[in-house]
């Protein structure tokens, strides 16, 4: 495959690398990489290898854009809302690159599709943003035998590494056991910042990059650590690939992909999971509430970050972290005694914790607002902040 | 005095009272493994509920160990000796994109 004279020129400032060179650009070239997820990890690593001139690039997102995504999903844009986010980044890389092949898979990755996927690739970059995903991932990846190139950010932390690379250890040999569930944050709850995103989804690029060139320094074996607080990179030695690993130990249990979702005791998204543990006389809905006048509490359990952004009128913030370690003011905790509590949040889940926790260990005799603030502006009043 | 530098990442520093970075000074009469260290944090350091990072007689799945940016799990795990002005990291993983 020899490059044409516009390649030449488009990929001069690469090829002139001693690293590169022609044959470096022609790899390049006869490469495809498959980009699972094509959000704030997808985007830099979409733009950078597609600038790069990767021969074929493969997007698979089974989602569509949202307001809340464009802080660092930058491929996207404000009149994409709504619309698929693999044919946005396949649109967006039609104007940066037309050389490049751009396959989109508009699905969610699951055990059926993931092999048949992932086959036609060279290799995979893990961009999700869920950990069922991480292990289907990475299982698929053994079985087929691809070196996977992950990334992940919250706040204002990244992490990234290369698994399944030369006999190094895949994630299940560093992590054999899922985190328990309600450790695990996502973007939506925990926040994350763009430029975050953009640092790990370039230094995943880079990786990509080595992999294609075999170049001798990838990073297998290692973590890399990104602190954007405190400006701090730090690369840390893992453990080796485990002789016991069930997946790419000696004598493997795991020899096809299982039910990831079920393994991990959470779904394969970062989206929100409804929760529902009380019974329904401890919760009333919104509008329910809006025409409840007694005197009552209302309490909001988000952050304080949150309780800023907007609140309903009398609310007192007592953040779910606080409340769970009943870190409550005593003169506060004898008046929910006395009085109808409420309490409420962003989507109605943490409200729910927190009245279990108040109604059995307080003994306080409180109700959840049904769908949260979300509710409230949906049903009440549509002027009322939403993120 | 047996003195090292701890700290946290990853989200793990939430369950220390978010401090990212300490130094202690351990009595030295005695020898330290990790698993005399891990008992001393859940007395004297852990300000959140026990179960987000302690499971069984280790921490739990999802935390990172690391002694001097080494997996502790090649340095012996629970039966390392700690030394004089080790680094020991606890990092959580993090999954969001």
């Amino acid at each position: 495959m020899e490059l044409t004279n516009r390649e030449i020129a488009r990929y001069s400032r690469q090829i002139i690398l001693p690293g590169i060179g022609v044959k470096g650009q022609k790899r390049l070239k006869a490469s495809s990489v498959l980009i699972v997820g094509a959000g704030g990890l997808g985007c830099p690593v979409s733009s950078n290898l597609a600038g790069a001139g990767i021969g074929t690039l493969g997007i698979i997102d089974y989602d569509n854009i949202e307001i809340t995504n464009l802080h660092r999903q930058l491929l996207h844009s404000e009149s994409s809302i709504g619309k698929s986010k693999v044919e946005s980044i396949k649109n967006f890389i039609a104007n940066l690159n037309s050389d490049v092949k751009v396959q989109t898979h508009q699905v969610l990755l699951n055990s059926k599709n993931a092999l048949e996927i992932i086959t036609k690739y060279d290799l995979v970059v893990d961009a999700s943003d869920n950990v069922a995903t991480r292990y289907l991932l990475n299982d698929a990846c053994v079985l087929e035998n691809k070196t996977l190139i992950s990334g992940s950010a919250l706040q204002m932390e990244g992490q990234m590494t290369v698994y399944n690379y030369k006999n190094g250890p895949c994630y299940r040999c560093i992590f054999p056991k899922p985190p328990p569930p309600e450790t695990v944050q996502n973007c939506g709850d925990g926040g994350v910042l763009g430029a975050i995103t953009g640092v790990i989804g370039s230094l995943q690029s880079m990786e990509v990059i080595k992999v294609i060139l075999d170049h001798d320094d990838v990073l297998a074996g290692k973590l890399l650590l990104y602190d954007g607080a405190s400006c701090s990179f730090r690369t840390i030695k893992l453990r080796n690939k485990r002789q016991d690993c069930d997946v790419c130990g000696v004598t493997p249990n795991i020899t096809k992909l299982i039910d990831y979702e079920q393994f991990c005791g959470m779904a394969a998204s970062d989206k929100d999971s409804g929760l529902n543990i009380l019974e329904s006389n401890e919760r009333v809905t919104v509008e329910d509430y809006r025409n409840y006048n007694k005197d009552h509490l209302l309490i909001d359990v988000r952050s304080a970050n949150e309780f800023e952004i907007c609140k309903l009128n009398n609310a007192i913030n007592i953040p779910i972290k606080r409340l769970l370690a009943d870190k409550i003011d005593n003169d506060l905790k004898e008046e929910m005694k006395e009085k109808s509590v409420f309490v409420v949040c962003r989507r109605g889940n943490d409200s729910q914790l927190a009245v279990r926790h108040l109604n059995e260990k307080l003994g306080i005799r409180s109700k959840d607002l049904i769908g949260g603030l979300h509710s409230w502006t949906h049903t009440i009043d549509k002027d009322f902040p939403i993120y | 005095m047996l003195k090292i530098n701890l700290d946290f990442s990853g989200g793990a520093e939430v369950l220390f009272n978010n401090i990212k970075k300490r130094q202690l000074s351990l009595e030295s009469e005695k020898k330290w493994t990790l698993r005399d260290f891990l008992q001393y944090m859940k007395e004297n350091l852990l300000t959140e509920r026990l179960e987000l990072f302690i499971q069984g007689d280790s921490v739990r799945p999802g935390i990172l160990v690391l002694v001097n940016d080494i997996d502790w799990e090649l340095l012996g795990e629970l039966d390392y000796e700690i030394k004089q002005n080790d680094n020991i990291s606890f990092i959580s993983t993090l999954h969001g994109g």
